[in-house]
């Protein structure tokens, strides 16, 4: 029972992860790609997150897991916040 | 076929890649890129190795795993070397190109 | 398990595709990117490989910094990748390096194929000797006791490429700072960034080098984050590289080695042999060596992706 909803949660994190990637790839500019790669990344993460911690064996590990997904939301936006001002100053020129 | 000798082969593959590469790419930050890319295939080679040697009490040979570590550590102490060359080269004179006569002094 | 041999085998394939697309492709942006990639996939491999120390020193510098130091040279290309490209050599180079890179790889493949069963090992030694190093890691205790002569002979390499790195300044340069001086803009995201990252990373680190006694990790690994850490700072801007000329800056280059080579003297003269550490002070030797080490590894990773000194004092004053 836990190893299905671990399986379905992770299956739909994967999912979100295919979906940011084919966003990469198909949207026309750099604030859409963004967009799509961000969204698809913090909640693509999130989903395995939580799938993964019924698996892991106690608190302390699955507050790592929680960790890891809150530092990665933490870069995610940094770094999409320069890249998007950097293209705005680039499309200025 | 066990894990050790599908990375072994994987780590050939590797080697040759970038034996290629290093060969054949003109711009110097290339081969550089490409020397990267065959080191980590050597030292995939012997991180199989290193799993190959497993006991009882260890999953893995821990010493060719400790050496890979340094060596891991080396290889990045060289390529910051080789890169800080290729970055000089090309302010002193304006081109990456490794032919054989000597390079000009670009203006500065 | 059937399962996993497929994993093994779609992550070498994809190894491959990604150093195959590092090589070939026509960019040398997007060379990096790949390559960056493939340095983190590789780390995923070390894990199967039930290599942890080496996965996350291999995510770490491997993956990490090199990708860094790359992208950072990149930015300073200048426009020589038309020209280099225009300098391609001819078809028959090609197919000489094709099958030379062939021959190779299918003479490593061969060996791989013909290894001896069973394989020899050291960890039965290994696991016999790590009880007197009184460290639980076996990583460590072959990196700190049983090989501490290559970790010795290893940081001083480190020192020499640094020393090889910054002797390429100009000579009015020599003694200055290294790398640019990045604009900081105190409301931008990337200060804010450069702000709360460092004390989550120094703590992270901390925790890295103690637990790597008994646990994967150590001091390499936790050097290197802390180098990380380091270069956000400069990079926000925030405060400014430090004059290679500095004495304080030199003394934490050097202390590593030397007190590795004191206690390796120390080691000859109460334990009989080079780096041999008397009975029941292992653990406390291996402490302050690596103690010792870490600012040395520190300062060496982030003055490599600094690079050479390339201004004094003020930006546009004379020498």
């Amino acid at each position: 029972m836990v190893d299905l909803f671990s399986i379905v949660a992770i299956v739909g994190g994967a999912f979100f992860f295919l979906a940011g990637s084919v966003g990469l790839l198909r949207f026309p500019d750099t604030y859409t790609r963004l967009h799509a790669l961000t969204k698809a990344d913090n909640l693509g993460l999130a989903l395995i997150v939580i799938g993964l911690l019924p698996q892991v064996g106690g608190v302390l590990a699955g507050l790592k897991l929680v960790v890891v997904w809150l530092l990665v939301l933490l870069s995610g936006a940094a770094v999409s916040q320069l890249i998007a001002r950097a293209a705005r100053r680039r499309e200025r020129q | 076929m066990n894990i050790e000798t599908l990375f072994g082969l994987g780590a050939a593959a590797l080697v040759g890649i970038g034996l290629y590469g290093l060969i054949v790419l003109p711009h110097p930050l290339r081969k550089i890129i490409a020397f990267n890319v065959m080191g980590s295939g050597v030292f995939l080679l012997f991180g199989a190795l290193a799993k190959r040697g497993a006991v009882a009490g260890l999953l893995a040979d821990p010493v060719p795993q400790a050496l890979l570590i340094t060596a891991i550590v080396v290889a990045f102490a060289a390529s910051a070397l080789a890169v800080a060359l290729i970055v000089r080269l090309i302010e002193a004179t304006d081109s990456a190109s490794l032919a054989s006569d000597p390079p000009e002094e670009a203006a500065q | 398990m059937m399962t996993g041999g497929i994993v093994n085998l779609a992550i070498v394939l994809l190894l491959m595709a990604l150093a195959a697309w590092a090589v070939l492709v026509r960019e040398a942006f997007l060379a990096i990117a790949g390559f960056v990639a493939y340095g983190l996939l590789l780390s995923l491999v070390w894990v199967r490989l039930y290599g942890i120390d080496v996965a996350l020193t291999e995510a770490a510098i491997g993956g990490g910094l090199t990708g860094a130091m790359l992208i950072g040279a990149v930015s300073r290309l200048r426009g020589t990748e038309a020209a280099a490209r225009s300098e391609r050599s001819g078809a028959s180079l090609h197919v000489v390096a094709l099958l030379l890179s062939l021959g190779v790889a299918a003479t490593l493949a061969l060996c791989v194929l013909a290894l001896p069963d069973p394989a020899p090992t050291l960890a039965p030694q290994v696991i016999e000797n790590l009880a007197a190093t009184e460290v639980g890691n076996p990583i460590t205790g072959v990196l700190l006791a049983f090989r501490a002569l290559d970790t010795l002979l290893e940081a001083i390499v480190l020192v020499i490429a640094l020393i090889g790195v910054w002797s390429l300044a100009p000579d009015r340069f020599w003694g200055g700072r290294p790398g640019l001086r990045y604009e900081s803009d105190p409301d931008g995201i990337l200060a804010y960034f450069a702000r709360l990252l460092p004390p989550l990373g120094i703590v992270f680190a901390g925790y890295i080098f103690w637990a790597g006694a008994d646990h994967p990790g150590g001091k390499f690994q936790s050097a290197t984050l802390l180098a990380a850490m380091w270069t956000l700072v400069l990079m926000a801007g925030l405060a400014d590289t430090p004059r290679i000329a500095h004495r304080g800056l030199r003394l934490g280059i050097v202390i590593g080695p030397l007190v590795f080579i004191a206690i390796g003297v120390l080691g000859l003269f109460s334990a009989g042999a080079l780096l041999a550490y008397p009975e029941g002070w292992a653990k406390p030797m291996i402490v302050v060596v690596e103690v010792a080490l870490l600012p040395t590894l520190t300062l060496i990773l982030g003055l490599l992706l600094a690079g050479p000194p390339l201004r004094h004092d003020r930006p546009g004053s004379k020498a």
